[in-house]
Formats: C-alpha cells, structure tokens, sequence
C-alpha cells in the first residue's frame, strides 16, 4: 500500500479556494483580445450525452463552452475507462489540436490522466471528481462541486413529503461521492423528523436500466415513499418511482420533465457556469489552480425549481437552509453521529464543513440509513 | 471451408500456387470494399460525405505514426480474446464467454499485486502471467469440461460464466481485494512500478501486441503443424470418427478450451500491468465479445486474426475522430463494422466459384 | 398506513420480478425456437432486440401510440429476420457468424437512429391490475401485469401446439431435422427456415418493444444488458420447447428480482453475487440436467450449433 489518500491540508484548500474565487472573477469582466489564439477544448463522456444525468450535465457545460467566441469544442461520448480514454486524449490533442482537456469520468483520472499528462506538458488536463495532490503532474487539475448539499435540500423537501417516514435511495456504488449524498439526503429529512430512515439499495453499475427499475420498485415496495438516486442516468428511477407513485428527487441534472407532478426538486450541476469560468481564465492568460471545489454559493451546483407538490411549510424550510449554506461553513455530517452500525463517528461539538476534503474519503453510511458499505 | 491443407505439390509453378493462395485474400479484400461502397450509400442518405468519412478513417487509424499506435494500442488485447474463440472452434466448440477469462485474469494479477511488490519483475511478471492465464484456463476449461463431462452446451455455459465471473470480479474489488485508497473507482492496490508491464521499444504500444502476435503465431503452429492440431481438426470434424481413431476427444477439448482461456487470461493479464496499474471493473471493456466477431471473420486461422484484430482496432481508432469532424454520433462506426463484417462474411458464399482462383480448372 | 410486510416481501418481490423482467427472455427465446426449430440459428436476436427497443419508443414518441409502436417493432425485427434468414439461404455462409454480425448491426443502427429519441417521453404499454383483491400495495404492484406478457404466455402455449398437432408445426419440424427429408417430400427448405427466421425476429422486436415501452420504460443505450444473447442460451436450457422457455424466463426474471429484494430486508452483503444468481441457477439447473450421453435430445438436427 504505497499510496495512502492524501488529505489535502486546509491551508492549500483555502488557497485554492481563493485562486478560483480570483478566477471567476476575471472570468466576469469582458474580453476583447483572444480572437488572435484561437483555443480548442476537449470534452469525453463516459456514455451518452444526453442521459438526463451525469454526462448531460457535464454536455450542457460543453455546450455553454462552444458559445465563447474564438473558442472550438470537440466531444466524444461513449468512450470507455481503458485504453480508449487515453487515445481519444492524445487524438484530440494531437489531430485536433486541443490544448484544455476535460475528461469528465471519475475512472479516467487514475492511471489514464496521470499517464497521458507527463507526455504532453503544454496541455491542461481537468478533470471532475479527481482527488489532485502534491506529486502528481501539474498541468492536471481537479475540479468538483459540494452535490452533497444539494441531496441534503433534497432531504428537507423529502422529509416533509413523506408519509410513511420511509425514504428510499437508488445507489451505483458504495464509492465516498455516492454515500455522502446518501448520509445528506437522510440528514436532511432528519431536519424535518428525527424518526426518518433511508432505504439504500446498490446496483453495482453506473448504468443498468433494468436493474436500477428493479431497485426502484423494491424500494417502493419497501414503503418509501420519496425516491432519489446517485446512478448516471436517473432517468429510469425516476420515472419508474413516479409509476409507483412515489415521489422522486432529481440528481445530476433537471428531470422535472420526466414527473411534472410528483417532481419536488433535484441536486443538479452547474457546470456551464464553472465550464465557462475556467475557459475564460485560460483565455485572459491566467492559470487554474490543481484542486478547485464550490458549492452552492460558488456556482458549482443548483437546484431544480420547486415542483408543484411541495408544500409551504417544504418550502420555507427548504428556503431558509439554502440560505444559510450560501452563506458558507455549513455542516450537514456533525455532532453526535453514529454510523448504521454504532461506531461513534463524530461527539458532540465535532463538524466537518461542505469545504472539508474528508468528506471526500466518506466509508460509512449515518444511523438512519438501511443498508451497507460493501 | 477452404483450409490451406491443398498446398501446392513441390513441383508446382508459381502462378497455380498464388493462385489458389490469392483466392482467400482476394474475395475479403473485395467484400470489404463492397461493404464500405454500401455504407457510402448509407452516409449519402444521412447527407454526409463518404470521402471525407473515408479520409478519416484513413487519418484517424493508420495515416500516421500516432494513428498506426492508436490502433495497435487497442488491437493487443483483441488477438487475446480472438484466440480464446478460435482456439476451440477447432474442436467445433463455439465459446463466447472469453470475457469472463479477461476479466478474472486481471483480477488475479491485481490481488498477487501486493505480495510480488518487492520480488524482481522478472521473477513477478512471468508468475503473475502464469496466475492468469491459470485462472482463464479454469475458466474456459470448466466450460469445456462441463461440455464433455456432462454433455452442457459449451456456448451457454461460457455465457453463463462470464456474467458470474463478472459478479466475482466486482466482488472481489469491492470487497477483500479493495484497496481502501482507491476511493471512487474501487480497485486493487496499485501495482509497484517495477511490475508495470511497459511500451515496445521505440513505440507507445505495450508488450501486450508483441505477445497477442507470438500468441497468433504459437497457435497457427499448434494447430496447422502438430498432430494436436491435426487430431483437434478430425475432432471437431466429426466426433465419431475422432473416437473410432481412438483420438483423446476429451483430452483434446480440455487441453484447447483451457489453452484458450489461458490466452484470455493474458489479456487480462496486460490490461492490469500495462494499462491499468490496478485490477477494476474496467476490466470488462467487451473485449472478449469483440473477439467472438474477430475468430469468426478470420475462420478461426489464428494468422488471419492479426489483420482482422488491426482492422478493427483501426475502427475503433477513428470513432472519435469521425465524431468530432463530421458530428457523427458514436454509433456511425458500429453501423460500419455491421456492414463491412456482413458483407465479408457474405463473400464466404463465393469461395469456390471462380475458376481464376482453382488451376485445375484453368483452360477447361 | 405501514405495510410492512416483513419477509414476505421477498416471495412478493419474486413473483413480481418474474412477472415484470420475464417478458423480454420470452418473446426472444420464443423467436429462436421458432428459428431453431427449423434448423438456423441466430445469435444476432440482441441486436433485433435493441432495434426493436429503439423503433417502438420512436413510433410511439412520434404517434403517440405505444401500440402502434409494438407493431413497428414487430416489423423492424421481422425485416432483420429476413435479412438474416436470406444471407444464410446462401451455400457456405456460417449462421453463427452472420448472426455475430447481425448483432452489431441492429445495435448500431439502433443506436445510431435513437440518439434524437433518448430525451422525449414515449407513452407506456397499459397494464392490468390483477392483484386489485389484495390490501397489499406489494402485492398489487406485484400484478400489474402487461399485455404483452399475457400474449407472450399465448404464444408459448400456441407454439407447443403447433409444433405437436399441426400441419405448420409439422413442416418445420421436418426442415430442421433433415434438408434432405424436406425436399422428399417436396418442401423448400430455404423458404420456409427464411419464413421462420423472419418471424422470429419480430417476435425479439417485440421483447425489444417491451423494454422501452413498459420495463424500465424508457429508450437509452443502456437498455438491454444482454437479454436477447441470454434469450437465446435459454432456448437450449429450454431445449427447444416453447412452454420450458416460459418457464426459464420466468426463473431468469425472478431470480434477478432477488438481489433488491433481498437488500430491501435488509441482507445487504455481498449483493453481487446475489444479482449473479440468475445465472448461477440457471448454469446449476443446466448442469444438473444434462447429461453426456443425452447431450442434446430435443435438438433440431440440421442446427449448426449441435452438430
């Protein structure tokens, strides 16, 4: 085991912090003189673009992209996490002429970005959810959003609308990303009733339809009666939660559209913002930092429109929460919390905020949720 | 089928010989030209240009040195999995379960990962290959066994096993075998660096297609030069007869299904040392069905299955490309190979027809 | 208000499980038994399938009907049928090849013509509620039970009358087991295995049909994961009988509701090889019913795959 998680220190996090706030900044202020440096970006899907999930939102950010002048886009989807990624990099890099690279799978950052950056130095490779540390190439950056605080509105809302104190959660993987939107989409329902449990059942896939539809109806079956989900495409649970009646919570992107009715919100990306923010900064000579995070105040997420069904009282609380947290230095996983199987996670007094990169290395699922890590 | 078994006698003259020889180079070449003049007439439908398509092609899979790499680079594993069908074709066996073999190769050359850290890689690396093409030998050779043990169809037993080995693998790497490191891709611990399995000389493709072509070549001389080859021929020909001879049928299927997932294995093998670092579920990229579609164009002549592997690759290749030029989705080059691979697998009607291939014919 | 119904959930989950992922593993093995029964194999009933899957979700997007798009994909399937059945009407054409082809052909196709149908919403098949007598939502969700499974059950038992008591069941049976019997009696043996595979690719169009149209309901590449190649290895667990493939998509279906199920009651370990127990069941009952000196009783005997 050679290569234990890094955490990053809070020092370096803050100043990261700083460079992307400096960054978007920038980014706001007009831009004449670039037209001369024409810049190409590269963008790879791991499956299609317009899954209503994970690859569109990172598609709608590309598309956001192609609308800054002097710039050109180039995307592939579909693109396997072997071999694949890695060629289609260097072939955009060197048949196109790509010089920002934004390969938007978890699996392409460790071993693919790390081994096709060393050759190519004058490249930007960025990358979503990658983990950078001190030590790994430094034209790789990595770049991700607090979704968690989006799945712990989503839980305030659940938590108002379920009747049967039941809430369920359609999972890919016990990986930390996917357990801390679990842990905060059953600690936002906790907010509303202390007496909420959470119902998690893992498909194993990011992307199995029939599975995913089978894990929802399960859920249903086992009384929830909110439904969210962490797979890449929600569009199947979502849609089969709705036929049962349920209602359901979005994640990744909007998919209002799928159940007008039974819709209440969604944690959803903003990477158009983040996207175009990052462009510009290249483009005004400046430089990314390796490790850039934001949450809601920064632009990184948002949330679905509130859906018809939710109520007043949803409402107000949903609202005010959103407002605290755009604040900054919100907790969702403090003191006292035990994991589901009564080991002492954090005492009375302990908090880890949105920004903390532990949250980044999450292996537990809280008290309150129903199932297990492996 | 149009074995090369009619070399000609020794003092045959040269032209007959190329002759019957060009038969088999000539109609593939030909269908597959038919198959991309069908497809052209597809892109015209779709308002596309079928010479810029073609350009692309050409310049995305074989137009330059970077390209030809691109393609051997994902041409090394397909020879592994070829191998894996073509090997028990032989026998008349169709196995289609290779996947499975890939994969749990893999997984055990990443779960032996942290015990060989500290021995030389040239003691490690050839232990940890043994390990998996051990572990596809079993796993092909159960399918094998089971066929002549037991009297179970070969095809669906494969099948059956590479979805559970699949299961397996995710299990085992998201369970005993996870590195608790590896945080949102779960996987074994890394491999040191002295295991890692690196480039040919002078190229940026790994060793895995040097041993995917030795493996090709290994094979065509088992097959059509020892009397293994020979006797797995009669085999598969009729079974019956193979047993009235007194041939070991039995030995013979385990002794090929098992080669067979030995080679599976292997790739496994290198996908873990040469391009991973680690075992994870990207091990099942498909390689082992995409195999399955190599053997059965190449008639399961192991020689043949190097340009058909790199014809394929070469596809693969020139995806992307063809994406981002032409704003052709994905799928343009799966709607290719469906059309260039029907239509060579029709051309196997015309073997035999033409008079300009058989010089015994020739003035009659 | 708690219907918390405890372990029963997981018979409750298995039955509808059965019930719900059946349905596609019965149109296609239904189809390759057809096929098979007259002396072809087609391995490319996935991609038929798929194609199925992406034809019926655009005709209903575009009508409005999920019906209207049943029978396009009855359609698509049977022209991939016929194309698959006429190219090994040609002498030395291997089927199994062909059909490896076949297979990535309808997927492309499927996939290259669906991607402008992966957003809009199609309407759903309508389903019965045969479960209305019980109190329990469970079991109520358990029954809802689609048309197109009735009709797949229809079918099965039609089949198995046809290939016992008709004059149609008769001359297939006769083609698949010997050309040369067929042309004796004067059959054309080409025309009626072309006839045969063409109507077993409509059948798959519509297992393809059933998946984006009512389970999981929706058209996306992920659609299938394998269900027309496992289909198709069923029909020799089945051994060719059309009422066994009921009874093996059934067991298939059900035991691939068992790993939600099971983690809905809290087993929560080891889900994988819970979720692999279709295909452990199914590899454990194939091995403990075959046997090496009845290797393959019931099989047609022109099968390429048998000989």
């Amino acid at each position: 085991m050679t290569r234990r998680f890094l955490p990053l220190s809070r020092r370096r996090f803050l100043h990261s912090a700083a460079a992307l706030s400096g960054a978007t900044m920038v980014s706001g202020l007009p831009r004449l003189a670039h037209a001369a440096e024409p810049l190409t970006v590269g963008f790879i899907y791991v499956g299609p673009r317009d899954d209503y999930g994970y690859n569109q939102a990172h598609a709608e950010g590309a598309a956001a992209v192609k609308e800054i002048p002097g710039v050109t886009v180039v995307e592939e989807e579909n693109v396997p996490e072997t071999i694949d990624v890695q060629k289609s990099m260097e072939s955009m890099i060197n048949l196109d002429g790509a010089s920002l690279l934004f390969p938007t799978s978890f699996g392409y950052f460790d071993p693919h970005v790390l081994a096709v950056a060393p050759k190519y130095p004058d490249v930007r490779f960025e990358h979503a959810a990658g983990l950078w540390t001190e030590g790994m190439p430094e034209n790789v950056g990595s770049y991700f959003g607090y979704i968690g605080m989006g799945q712990f509105l989503n839980g305030i809302v659940a938590g108002h609308m379920t009747k049967s104190k039941k809430i369920g959660f359609v999972a890919a993987k016990p990986i930390p990303q996917v357990l801390l939107n679990i842990n905060s989409f059953l600690l936002g329902a906790r907010q509303v009733d202390p007496s909420i449990n959470c119902q998690v059942i893992f498909t194993g896939e990011w992307s199995l339809a029939v599975k995913e539809a089978e894990a929802t109806n399960a859920l249903a079956d086992a009384g929830c009666d909110v439904i969210t989900c962490h797979v890449d495409g929600p569009k199947v649970v979502i849609e089969t939660a709705a036929g049962r009646g349920c209602y359901v919570c979005g994640y990744h992107a909007d998919q209002s559209a799928l159940a007008p009715q039974l819709y209440l919100t969604g944690a959803e990306w903003n990477w158009a913002n983040v996207y175009t923010g990052m462009v510009n900064t290249i483009l005004d000579g400046g430089t990314l930092p390796n490790f850039m995070r934001g949450g809601l105040a920064e632009g990184y997420i948002k949330m679905s429109p509130l859906g018809p069904a939710v109520t007043d009282a949803a409402r107000a609380q949903f609202e005010s929460t959103k407002e605290v947290i755009m604040g900054g230095g919100y907790s969702v996983i403090k003191g006292p919390l035990n994991d589901n199987k009564g080991n002492v996670i954090l005492s009375e007094g302990q908090a880890l905020v949105e920004t903390d990169v532990a949250l980044e290395s999450m292996d537990y699922l809280v008290e309150g949720v129903i199932g297990s890590t492996s | 089928m149009a074995d090369q078994a009619v070399i000609g006698g020794s003092g045959a003259s040269l032209l007959p010989a190329l002759a019957r020889r060009s038969e088999a180079v000539v109609i593939p070449l030909a269908a597959l030209v038919v198959g991309f003049a069908i497809f052209a007439v597809f892109l015209l439908t779709q308002g596309k240009s079928p010479a810029d398509f073609l350009g692309l092609v050409w310049k995305g899979a074989y137009g330059s040195a970077f390209s030809w790499q691109n393609t051997l680079s994902r041409a090394a594993p397909l020879l592994f999995a070829a191998l894996c069908v073509a090997l028990p074709a032989r026998l008349g066996l169709v196995v289609i379960g290779g996947e499975g073999a890939i994969v749990l190769g893999g997984v055990a050359v990443g779960a032996l990962g942290p015990a060989m850290a500290h021995v030389p890689a040239f003691i490690a690396l050839p232990l940890m290959a043994a390990a998996a093409m051990s572990v596809g030998a079993v796993w092909i050779g159960a399918a094998g066994a089971l066929r002549h043990y037991r009297g179970v169809n070969e095809t669906i037993s494969s099948l059956l096993l590479a979805y559970i080995a699949i299961a397996l693998m995710n299990q085992l790497v998201e369970g005993p075998f996870r590195d608790p490191a590896s945080l949102n891709k779960p996987s074994t611990a890394p491999l040191a660096e002295s295991l890692r399995v690196g480039n040919l000389p002078g190229m940026d493709v790994h060793w895995g297609l040097a041993f995917g072509i030795l493996g090709c070549v290994v094979s065509w001389i088992l097959i059509d030069r020892t009397t293994w080859g020979f006797a797995a021929r009669i085999a598969g020909g009729n079974v019956r007869a193979a047993q009235v001879q007194g041939l070991p049928v039995g030995r013979l299927i385990l002794g090929f299904t098992a080669l067979a997932g030995g080679f599976a294995g292997l790739a496994g093998f290198f996908e873990v040392t040469a391009v991973h670092g680690s075992a994870n579920a990207s091990l099942a990229a498909g390689y082992g069905y995409t195999g399955i579609l190599i053997a059965f164009l190449a008639r399961h002549n192991p020689l043949a299955i190097i340009p058909v592997a790199i014809l394929l690759a070469g596809f693969g290749a020139a995806s992307g490309l063809i994406q981002r030029r032409m704003g052709l989705p994905d799928a343009t080059i799966l709607v290719l190979q469906g059309f260039v691979f029907l239509s060579i697998l029709i051309s196997d009607t015309f073997y035999g027809r033409y008079r300009i291939f058989a010089p015994e014919r020739w003035g009659r | 208000m708690e219907h918390d119904i405890g372990l029963w959930a997981i018979p409750i989950a298995i039955l509808g499980g059965a019930i719900r992922v059946s349905t596609p593993f019965l149109f296609v093995s239904l189809g390759e038994v057809l096929t098979e029964r007259s002396g072809r194999i087609n391995l490319g009933l996935e991609g038929t399938l798929v194609f199925g899957a992406m034809a019926g979700y655009a005709t209903a997007v575009v009508t409005g009907s999920a019906w209207a798009g049943v029978i396009v994909a009855a359609l698509s399937g049977s022209l991939f049928g016929l194309l698959h059945g006429l190219i090994c009407s040609l002498p030395k054409v291997n089927d199994i090849a062909i059909g490896i082809a076949m297979m990535l052909f309808g997927t492309g196709l499927a996939f290259y013509f669906g991607k402008p149908f992966i957003q809009p919403v199609a309407p759903d098949l309508p389903a019965i509620p045969l479960g209305f007598w019980s109190d329990l939502p469970q079991l109520r969700a358990a029954l809802e039970v689609n048309v197109l499974f009735l009709i797949g059950i229809v079918l099965a038992l039609g089949m198995a009358w046809m290939f016992r008591a008709t004059r149609v069941g008769l001359i297939i049976r006769v083609v698949g087991d010997s050309t040369d019997a067929a042309r004796a009696m004067g059959l054309r043996p080409a025309l009626i295995r072309t006839l045969a595979t063409a109507t077993g690719g409509a059948f798959a169009g519509v297992g393809g049909a059933y998946l984006s149209l009512y389970y999981p309901g929706s058209w996306n590449e992920g659609i299938s994961s394998g269900q027309g190649l496992m289909a198709v290895a069923l029909v020799i667990f089945a051994r060719w009988n059309p009422i066994a493939c009921f009874g093996a998509a059934l067991l298939f279906g059900g035991a691939g509701a068992l790993g939600p199920a099971l983690q809905s009651v809290g087993v929560t370990q080891g889900y994988y090889l819970f979720y692999a127990a279709p295909y452990v069941l199914t590899l454990g009952v194939l091995i403990a019913i075959s046997s090496p000196n009845r290797a393959m009783t019931g099989a047609p005997g022109e099968l390429s795959i048998t000989k």
